[in-house]
C-alpha cells in the first residue's frame, strides 16, 4: 500500500465521526421542529382505500360500516374514541369546532359500553353525525389503531389521507389537517 | 433445518407478560408457535417490548388476533403478512430481508470481512521476502548449530 | 444555602477542571515539574468540589428541600430514605453529576495511583481528563443544573418512578458510570501516546490495569443491571437488546477487545495503532450512547425527557472530544511505527482472532442499534431492529470466540502449533462430550446439549492454562504444586475470568430450558411446574409508606416437604399512580423459582410462574468474570520489573 492510501485509512474514523454527527444534528433538528418522532408510527393506509368494517350503530344516532364511507361524497374525519380516554375529553372542544366549520366527523366508540359512551356524549358535547360502535375493537385493528383517541381523513372517494395519534390540537388542526382539507375537499 | 433456526431464534429467554391463561391455545404445539410469534412483533405502545411481554391493552389485542390465527391453520409468514398490512414493517422486530436492509444484515459478513482484510493486508506490509544468506552468515549459522 | 454553596461548588470545578487541564498540559509540553505538580494538585481540588456538589445534591434529596426543582421532581416526602439518596441519580441531572465526580476520581486515581508513571505521560493524562471534565461540568452547569431553585415552593415532590424505587438502584448505575467514565483513563492515555509519539510495551503495561478495572466495573453493572431487569420488570426475561442495554454492551465488547489487545502490545510491541483505535473507540462509545439515550433519538425503556438543546449541547461535545481524538489519530498514528511480525497460529494471533470476532460482535449491535435511524434518515422508512435480529446475528460470532479462547490461551507467543495444542486440551474435550451426550440423551435436544457442551469446554478448558505451566502429571505432584504457589495472579484472573464467561454461558443455555405456567387459581389450589408444587395459600392486602399492595402467598413443596415461601405483590403507588409488580424469587444455586401475581378476577388470582433452570448462574458468571479482572489489576500492581522506557528509570506498573 502506498504512504498516501495508508493516510487516508487513518482518516477513516474521523469520516465516520463527520457522517455521524451530521446525521445527529440533522435528526435533532428535524426531532425539534416536529418532523421526526422516534416514537411515531406513520399509518400503512395513507393513500389507500378505507378498510372494510361493519359495525353495529350507538343507540339513537346513525351508525357507519366500511362502504358508506366511499359513498358519503365528502371527506369524512374519522375519531376513534372512548369515555374512559383522558385525552379524548382534551380534543372534544376540538372536533366540536370542526364540526361548526362543516366538516363530517364520524366516530368509533371502542372498546366502550354503550351508555358510558351516552354519558360521555352528554357531557362532553357531541361532535359526530354517526356513530358506530366497535366493542371488541375489531374495526381498529382493520385501521391499525394503537391507542385513542386516533383520527384519520377519508376523502370523498374513501381514500385514507391522513392519520393523528393521540388528542388533536388547535396548532395540529392548523398545521397538518386545514392544508388537506382544502387539497381534497 | 427451520426448526433449528427457530430454536436458535428463541435461545436467549422467554419473557411473557402477566396474562390471562384463557389467552392461552389448549394446545402447547400451537402456542408455542404463537408465543413465538409475538416474541417477532413489537408492541406500538410499550415499543420497547414485544407483543408476548407487553401488559398494554393493545399488546393483548394482538395475542388474541395471533392465536386466532395460529389456531385457524396460518402459517407464520401469513400472520407476520396480516401485521405489515396493517401497522407497516415498523411492528417487525426482526426486519425483512430487503434492499433497504441488506447493509443490515450483511453488516456481520461486512464486519469479518473487513477485519480479514485488514490482517491480511497488514501481514503482507510487514513481510518483505526474505533475503537469502550470506556465504558467511551461513557459515556462522552452521558453527552456532555445532554440526 | 446548602443548594446555592452546591452550585458554587459545581461553578468552581469547572474552574479548576480547566486549570487542571492547563496547567497539566502546558506543564508537560514545557516539561516544567511545577506546573505539572500544579495539575496533579488541582486533580484533587476538583475532585472535592464536584464531590461537595453532589453531596449538597444529596443533603437536599434527603431533608425534603421541595425549593429544588430536581427535588420536586424526582423526590417525595413520603419516599424511603435509602431511595432519597439512590433518586439522586435516578434522573437525568442528578446522574450527569455523578457521571462528572466519576471522571473527576478518574483524574485524582492517575494522580493517586499513577506516581510511578513518567512524570510528562502522568500529566498529560490528567490534563486530559481535565479537559473532558471540564465539557461535561460545563453541560451540567448549563443544560442539566440539579441545583437550581423553583418559586413558590410546592408543598411535596412529585415522586419517583416506582420501578427506580429498589434496591437495584444503589449499585447498578454507579457501577455502569464508573465502568463507563473509567474507560476515560485509556482514553487518555491513548491521546497522551498520540502527542508523545510513542506507543511501547511499558505503555501497554500501564493503561491495561485502568482497562482493567474499568472493564470489571462496567462487567459489573451491565450484570447488575440484566438481574434487576429480571426480577424487577417481571417478564421473566434478563436482556432485552434495548437501546440503553445496547449502549452499554458496545463499549464492553470493545473494552474486552482492548484488554485483549493491550496484551499483544505489552508482550510483543504488535497492535499498536489499532489499541490506540480502541481505547479511544471504547471511550468515545461510551459517550455516544450517553447522547443517543439521553438526547432521547433513540427509542428505549430508560425514558429520559427528552431536551433538543440538550442533544444539541452533548452532540458538540461529543464530536469535539472524539473528534479531536480522532484527527490527533489520523495525524500521528502512522508515525507509531509498523507492527511486529507474527504467525497466525501463535497467542498474539489467537487475540488478534479474538479482536476480530468481538469487534465483528460491535459492529453488528452498533448497526443494529442505530439502523433505524440510517433507515429513516436514508429512505424514510420506519422499521425496527430487535431481539430476534440480534440473537441471530451475535449469537453466531460469539460461539466461535467462545470455542475459541480456550485454545487461544494455551497458545504460546510467537510461534505455535494448532494441533498438540488441540491434543493437550483432549481432557476438556472429553468432559464438554461427556456433559453435551449426557444433556443430548436426557432431554432429546440437540441445541440445548451443544450449548451444555460448550459451556462445559469452556468453564474447565479455562484451567488449560494453568494445568500446563504446572505440568499436571507430567512431573511429580509435589512439584506442580511449588509451580502453582508460584504462578503470577494474571493466569490465575485470565483463568477466572474466562471460566465466568462459561458459567454465564451456561446460564444462558440453561434459561433457554426454563419452563412457565399461567394459571388462574383459587386460595387454596396448588398447581404442578417443574416437579415443584405451587400452592396458592392466601391473598392479603399490605401497605409501604407510599404504596398499598396485594400480596399473594404461595408455598412451594417438593416431594410432600416445604421448600419456600413465596410473596410475589402487585403495588399501587399513590403519588405515581402506577402499579408496579413485585416478583418474588427463590434461588436454589442451580433454579430460580420465580413468581409474578397478576389481576385478580372472580375470587381467583392470576399467577405468572418460572422455573428459571441456571438462571442465577447467568449473573454469578458475571460477577467471576469481573472478579477476575480484579484479581489481574491487582497482580499487576505487586509485580516488579516491568519493561523499563529509558534505561535509567525503573517503573513498576501503575
Amino acid at each position: 500500500m502506498n504512504p498516501i492510501s495508508r493516510r487516508l485509512m487513518f482518516l477513516g474514523p474521523l469520516g465516520l465521526l463527520a457522517v455521524g454527527g451530521g446525521a445527529g444534528a440533522l435528526l435533532l433538528h428535524r426531532m425539534a421542529d416536529g418532523s421526526f418522532d422516534p416514537r411515531g408510527v406513520p399509518s400503512v393506509l395513507i393513500d389507500k382505500p378505507a378498510p372494510k368494517f361493519s359495525l353495529a350503530p350507538q343507540a339513537g344516532h346513525p351508525g357507519f360500516d366500511g362502504a358508506a364511507l366511499v359513498t358519503a361524497g365528502t371527506p369524512v374525519l374519522i375519531n376513534f374514541f372512548a369515555s374512559w380516554c383522558l385525552p379524548c375529553i382534551a380534543e372534544a372542544p376540538q372536533l366540536l369546532a370542526l364540526q361548526k366549520r362543516g366538516l363530517q366527523i364520524w366516530g368509533v366508540a371502542y372498546k366502550d359500553r354503550e351508555e358510558s359512551t351516552a354519558r360521555f356524549l352528554a357531557q362532553h358535547g357531541n361532535p359526530f353525525s354517526r356513530i358506530a360502535r366497535d366493542a371488541e375493537g375489531n374495526a381498529a385493528l382493520e385501521f391499525g389503531v394503537y391507542g385513542v383517541p386516533e383520527t384519520y381523513l377519508i376523502d370523498k372517494t374513501g381514500i385514507v389521507r391522513w392519520r393523528w395519534v393521540g388528542a388533536l390540537s388547535d396548532n395540529v388542526i392548523a398545521r397538518a389537517l386545514d392544508p388537506l382539507l382544502a387539497k381534497y375537499a | 433445518m427451520i426448526r433449528l433456526l427457530v430454536l436458535w431464534l428463541t435461545l436467549t429467554a422467554s419473557a411473557f407478560a402477566v396474562s390471562n391463561p384463557a389467552e392461552l391455545l389448549p394446545d402447547p404445539a400451537q402456542e408455542y408457535r404463537a408465543r413465538a410469534l409475538g416474541q417477532r412483533l413489537r408492541c406500538l405502545v410499550c415499543q420497547n417490548n414485544s407483543v408476548e411481554e407487553s401488559e398494554a391493552d393493545f399488546a393483548r389485542d394482538l395475542r388474541r388476533v395471533i392465536r386466532e390465527r395460529v389456531k385457524a391453520g396460518e402459517d407464520d409468514a401469513q400472520v407476520i403478512t396480516w401485521m405489515t398490512a396493517r401497522y407497516g414493517d415498523f411492528v417487525r422486530l426482526s426486519p425483512a430481508f430487503s434492499a433497504q436492509t441488506v447493509l443490515l444484515w450483511a453488516s456481520p459478513f461486512l464486519a469479518l470481512l473487513a477485519g480479514g482484510a485488514a490482517v491480511v493486508l497488514a501481514r503482507r506490509r510487514q513481510m518483505p521476502p526474505p533475503v537469502p544468506l550470506t556465504d558467511v552468515e551461513r557459515e556462522a549459522v552452521r558453527k552456532l548449530s555445532g554440526s | 444555602m446548602i443548594p446555592e454553596l452546591g452550585h458554587f461548588a459545581l461553578a468552581l470545578a469547572v474552574a479548576l477542571a480547566l486549570a487542571q487541564s492547563l496547567c497539566a498540559l502546558l506543564g508537560a509540553a514545557r516539561a516544567d515539574a511545577r506546573w505539572m505538580a500544579s495539575g496533579a494538585a488541582l486533580a484533587y481540588g476538583h475532585t472535592i468540589a464536584v464531590g461537595s456538589a453532589f453531596a449538597a445534591l444529596i443533603w437536599s434529596a434527603v431533608t425534603d428541600d421541595f425549593s429544588v426543582q430536581n427535588v420536586v421532581e424526582n423526590s417525595h416526602s413520603l419516599k424511603p430514605l435509602l431511595y432519597k439518596i439512590t433518586g439522586v441519580w435516578g434522573n437525568h441531572e442528578g446522574s450527569i453529576v455523578l457521571w462528572c465526580l466519576m471522571l473527576a476520581l478518574c483524574g485524582a486515581a492517575v494522580a493517586g495511583f499513577g506516581r510511578s508513571l513518567p512524570s510528562i505521560l502522568r500529566a498529560r493524562v490528567i490534563g486530559i481528563l481535565g479537559l473532558n471534565a471540564a465539557g461535561f461540568l460545563l453541560f451540567t452547569l448549563l443544560t442539566s443544573n440539579p441545583l437550581l431553585r423553583v418559586w413558590p415552593t410546592p408543598l411535596d415532590g412529585r415522586d419517583m418512578n416506582p420501578l427506580l424505587q429498589d434496591p437495584g438502584l444503589a449499585f447498578h448505575p454507579p457501577l455502569l458510570y464508573a465502568g463507563y467514565v473509567g474507560f476515560a483513563v485509556p482514553f487518555a492515555f491513548a491521546v497522551a501516546a498520540l502527542i508523545e509519539g510513542c506507543v511501547d510495551a511499558a505503555w501497554g503495561r500501564w493503561v491495561r490495569p485502568w482497562a482493567l478495572a474499568s472493564w470489571s466495573l462496567l462487567t459489573g453493572g451491565i450484570a447488575l443491571g440484566s438481574w434487576w431487569a429480571y426480577y424487577e420488570l417481571g417478564w421473566g426475561g434478563y436482556w432485552f437488546w434495548d437501546p440503553v442495554e445496547n449502549a452499554s454492551l458496545l463499549p464492553w465488547l470493545t473494552g474486552t477487545a482492548l484488554l485483549h489487545s493491550a496484551i499483544v502490545v505489552e508482550k510483543r510491541e504488535a497492535l499498536k495503532t489499532w489499541t490506540v483505535l480502541l481505547a479511544i473507540a471504547t471511550f468515545s462509545l461510551s459517550l455516544s450512547g450517553t447522547f443517543l439515550v439521553r438526547s432521547g433519538i433513540l427509542n428505549s425503556v430508560h425514558s429520559f425527557a427528552s431536551d433538543p438543546t440538550r442533544g444539541i449541547f452533548i452532540l458538540v461535545l461529543l464530536l469535539a472530544v472524539i473528534g479531536g481524538s480522532l484527527i490527533l489519530f489520523a495525524w500521528r498514528a502512522p508515525a507509531l511505527g509498523s507492527t511486529g511480525l507474527f504467525a497466525p497460529v501463535s497467542r498474539e494471533g489467537a487475540l488478534v482472532l479474538n479482536n476480530i470476532f468481538i469487534c465483528s460482535i460491535a459492529v453488528v449491535v452498533f448497526t443494529g442499534t442505530l439502523y433505524p435511524l440510517f433507515a429513516e434518515l436514508v429512505f424514510g422508512a420506519k422499521l425496527s431492529v430487535g431481539a430476534p435480529f440480534f440473537n441471530a446475528t451475535v449469537l453466531p460470532l460469539a460461539a466461535p470466540v467462545l470455542l475459541a479462547m480456550v485454545v487461544g490461551q494455551i497458545l504460546p507467543w510467537k510461534r505455535a502449533a494448532l494441533g498438540p495444542a488441540l491434543l493437550r486440551l483432549w481432557w476438556a474435550a472429553l468432559i464438554a462430550a461427556a456433559v453435551g451426550l449426557s444433556v443430548a440423551l436426557g432431554l432429546r435436544a440437540l441445541l440445548p446439549a451443544l450449548g451444555f457442551a460448550g459451556a462445559a469446554w469452556l468453564i474447565f478448558g479455562s484451567f488449560g492454562e494453568i494445568i500446563e505451566r504446572i505440568r499436571l502429571f507430567r512431573i511429580p505432584l509435589a512439584t506442580s504444586c511449588a509451580r502453582l504457589k508460584g504462578l503470577p495472579l494474571a493466569v490465575w484472573a485470565a483463568t477466572i475470568a474466562h471460566a465466568g464467561m462459561g458459567i454465564t454461558v451456561a446460564g444462558i443455555v440453561g434459561m433457554s430450558l426454563a419452563r412457565e405456567k399461567i394459571v388462574a387459581i383459587s386460595p387454596g389450589e396448588a398447581v404442578t411446574l417443574a416437579a415443584y408444587d405451587w400452592r396458592l395459600d392466601g391473598l392479603r392486602d399490605g401497605a409501604g409508606s407510599n404504596f398499598r399492595e396485594r400480596i399473594a402467598d404461595i408455598s412451594v413443596w417438593r416431594d410432600g416437604a416445604l421448600v419456600v415461601r413465596l410473596t410475589p405483590a402487585r403495588r399501587s403507588f399513590t403519588t405515581q399512580r402506577m402499579e408496579t409488580t413485585e416478583t418474588s424469587i427463590h434461588t436454589t444455586g442451580f433454579a430460580d423459582l420465580y413468581s409474578v401475581l397478576g389481576e385478580e378476577r372472580d375470587g381467583k388470582a392470576i399467577l405468572r410462574l418460572h422455573y428459571n433452570f441456571l438462571a442465577p448462574w447467568i449473573w454469578i458468571g458475571a460477577l467471576i468474570m469481573s472478579l477476575g479482572g480484579f484479581l489481574s489489576v491487582a497482580d499487576r500492581r505487586l509485580r516488579v520489573g516491568a519493561p523499563a522506557r529509558r534505561p535509567a528509570q525503573s517503573v513498576p506498573a501503575a
